[in-house]
């Protein structure tokens, strides 16, 4: 029985749990010596009060939403992907290496061709610890961390030993041809005349994002796939009786969870011109805080993402104007990761209690 | 070819290289042979680096640094404790969420408390744990093969080298020859069968996650007054989960893990000698393969291609009383 009512579920625990991780990083701010007032008011004007600042709130946005959607479409299988470093990494090799090879004439044409390379590798790179899972009964936490760090390595590697245009320094591939560029948000915005900043890094991938939310969304709750998937997660002994095949759904969800995740390169490594080190930013495992507070729904993964952007954003702000070290994102990352996945009971059993005493008082009143 | 000295030199910097794996490594054996599993090995081995290093600064005594660094190891182990045991929590979330704790609160602490950009100063002296020669190192020297080895591989590490390696029969011993041990692995795989026999599982269970932190401690402040000298951000650098990459390796046993270590310990000691390798090998072996190697062979193990690698049965669950 449910002793609470489905919007305390939805809203009021992940609600409490954000307000806690708020008020534990307020008092990390406090005791580093800084106004946690000031630096909240530091991040909104940064992040929020131009458009500017949202072009880069959006940006980031963008790439936790192909992550957070990534982490959660696993979530409902029941698997834990931590992977999402590693397949957003090699995600970004596929991007490179096709707009690469082809001199692509226009963006039009170059985009499905880097969404395709984007989601193969990012897909590719989750099959094998999927099959290690379906087959071998290895565990894909650890399997998932070991290959964020071969990912890691390998991409140095092709990037000092392959990538890298003989003569250069720094272990970068060559820029893309200019028929790779994106067009930026306020190119889009500029066509129903809506003034944006150009400066900002946010391109037609954010677009692209809010799409994938719909088709997520599409997929769980409204295919035959997505019921196996979330029936799997449920309970697998139920979904065995039912004849779905524990292989064939472990396997299924996480090339979509690595094919969201390779997603992300479209953002980040199409919209900056070409293939760095690192372009995937932590993004990979921000993705498993925005999937715990979005409850692993598509319409929570974006307002969690949207957050998160404006985090990430508002805190290289502080970095500049208030010299407070960007790792206090990460600070509140792990708070929010803690108390909406870990700590979920403590804050959940009150609740329940407070709420059948009200039922109580009801049914005697 | 390579000389007998580079020999024995990559396998001192093996030994040195190990030991906080090591550390971690049985660490995370206890919790997980009490069925918590602790993703979180990283983070504590981070936070107990930057709180040794910090108060061995500022005090200037190592001593009163081992003692911070393994009180912020505890404290993360508690908070893993209250998450995973108390409020039944996900245990590999919280793990996560540990690892993140740490690589943040080190670098603002550090920061605002030394204003040196996320490190702590260099440590000296008293500050440090300094190498130890042990008897008749200079006066074996002269004997073949023996004295070299005394002299460059047993002979001049820090103390918590070699309490490392004792740590290994120690855990070994308490694990499965007293009746704690029997009780704590018993709670790792069947917590109904203890509760049954009227031992509180949740206590046994919080000692467990106790003295993976204070092992893990131990291994932070190797890194940070040992190893090296101060504290830098990301210092522990992955070595937490090479030592959950090990933990499988040696199917959560001390002595296989100490021979896992000293293997991981190898190979990064090989890819500080890229010319060794090359000259061995006989052709250049990307850098970047050695880096990588420990967690490819992890997944060759888990892939049971070696041996299938079978954790404790109740791993990762929290356990529920029965009403």
């Amino acid at each position: 029985m449910d002793v609470m009512p489905k919007w305390a579920d939805a809203i009021l625990i992940p609600l409490i749990s954000i307000l806690l991780a708020f008020a534990i990083s307020g008092l990390v701010i406090l005791a580093i010596g800084k106004d946690p007032i000031e630096a909240f008011r530091i991040m909104v004007t940064g992040a929020l009060g131009s458009s500017y600042g949202w072009g880069f709130t959006l940006y980031y946005t963008t790439n936790f939403i192909f992550t957070g959607l990534a982490v959660a479409i696993a979530f409902h299988a029941r698997l834990f992907n931590i992977g999402g470093e590693g397949q957003a990494t090699l995600g970004g090799l596929g991007v490179a290496l096709v707009l690469l090879a082809v001199p692509w004439p226009h963006w039009s044409l170059a985009l499905p061709a880097a969404i395709l390379g984007a989601m193969l590798f990012g897909a590719a790179w989750a099959l094998i610890p999927a099959y290690l899972q379906a087959k071998r009964g290895s565990h894909i936490v650890i399997t998932t961390i070991m290959f964020n760090y071969i990912a890691w390595a390998l991409l140095t590697y092709l990037l000092v030993e392959v990538l890298k245009p003989a003569g250069q320094q720094s272990p970068e591939s060559r820029r893309f041809g200019p028929g790779a560029e994106l067009p930026g948000l306020s190119d889009v915005l500029g066509l129903v005349g809506i003034p944006f900043s150009s400066a900002a890094p946010v391109n037609v991938s954010f677009l692209l994002a809010i799409l994938a939310c719909y088709f997520v969304w599409l997929l769980l709750w409204r295919t035959r796939l997505g019921y196996e998937i979330r029936a799997y997660g449920h309970s697998e002994t139920a979904a065995a009786y039912a004849g779905i095949s524990a292989t064939r759904i472990i396997i299924i969800a996480m090339l979509i969870s690595g094919a969201l995740a390779g997603l992300m390169a479209v953002n980040a490594v199409m919209g900056a011109g070409r293939l760095i080190n690192n372009s995937v930013e932590n993004a990979g495992f921000i993705g498993i805080a925005v999937a715990l507070m979005g409850r692993s729904h598509p319409v929570g993964v974006f307002l969690a993402a949207l957050l998160f952007g404006f985090l990430y954003q508002g805190g290289a702000e502080l970095a500049l104007w208030a010299s407070i070290p960007t790792e206090l994102i990460v600070v509140i990352q792990s708070l929010v990761i803690l108390f909406t996945g870990a700590l979920d009971n403590m804050v959940r059993m009150p609740l329940e209690r407070i709420f059948l005493a009200f039922r109580r008082s009801e049914r005697e009143g | 070819m390579v000389d007998f000295l580079t020999v024995l030199q990559i396998l001192d910097t093996t030994l040195r290289l190990a030991t906080p794996l090591l550390f971690a490594c049985l660490a995370g054996l206890v919790s997980e042979r009490a069925g918590i599993f602790d993703i979180g090995l990283e983070g504590k081995l981070l936070a107990s680096a930057f709180f040794s290093a910090a108060v061995a600064a500022a005090t200037g005594s190592v001593w009163l640094g081992l003692l911070a660094g393994i009180a912020a190891s505890l404290t993360l182990s508690g908070i893993h404790g209250v998450a995973s045991i108390t409020f039944r929590g996900n245990q590999l979330i919280s793990g996560v969420a540990i690892n993140f704790l740490a690589a943040g609160l080190t670098v603002l602490i550090a920061q605002s408390w030394f204003q040196q950009g996320g490190r702590t100063p260099s440590l000296s002296g008293g500050a440090r744990f300094q190498e130890i020669t042990l008897p008749f190192a200079e006066s074996l020297s002269g004997v073949p093969i023996f004295g070299p080895i005394y002299k460059e591989l047993i002979s001049g590490h820090s103390l918590l080298v070699y309490v490392g390696l004792l740590t290994v029969p120690l855990v070994w011993w308490v694990l499965f020859r007293t009746r704690f041990g029997l009780r704590l692995r018993a709670v790792g795989e069947n917590p109904a069968a203890v509760d049954t026999a009227g031992i509180p599982v949740v206590r046994l269970r919080y000692m467990a996650v106790g003295i993976c932190g204070i092992l893990c401690g131990l291994g932070g402040v190797y890194l940070a007054t040992g190893l090296q000298a101060g504290f830098v951000k990301d210092m522990s650098s992955g070595r937490g989960f090479i030592a959950l990459a090990a933990l499988i390796f040696a199917k959560w046993r001390p002595w296989y893990a100490l021979f896992a270590c000293l293997l991981f310990g190898f190979f990064q000691a090989l890819s500080f000698r890229p010319d060794v390798v090359a000259a061995v090998m006989r052709f250049d072996v990307p850098g970047q393969l050695m880096d990588a190697l420990p967690y490819i062979l992890t997944v060759v193990i888990l892939a049971g291609f070696v041996g299938k690698a079978i954790p404790p049965r109740a791993g990762g669950e929290p356990y529920v009383k029965e009403q």
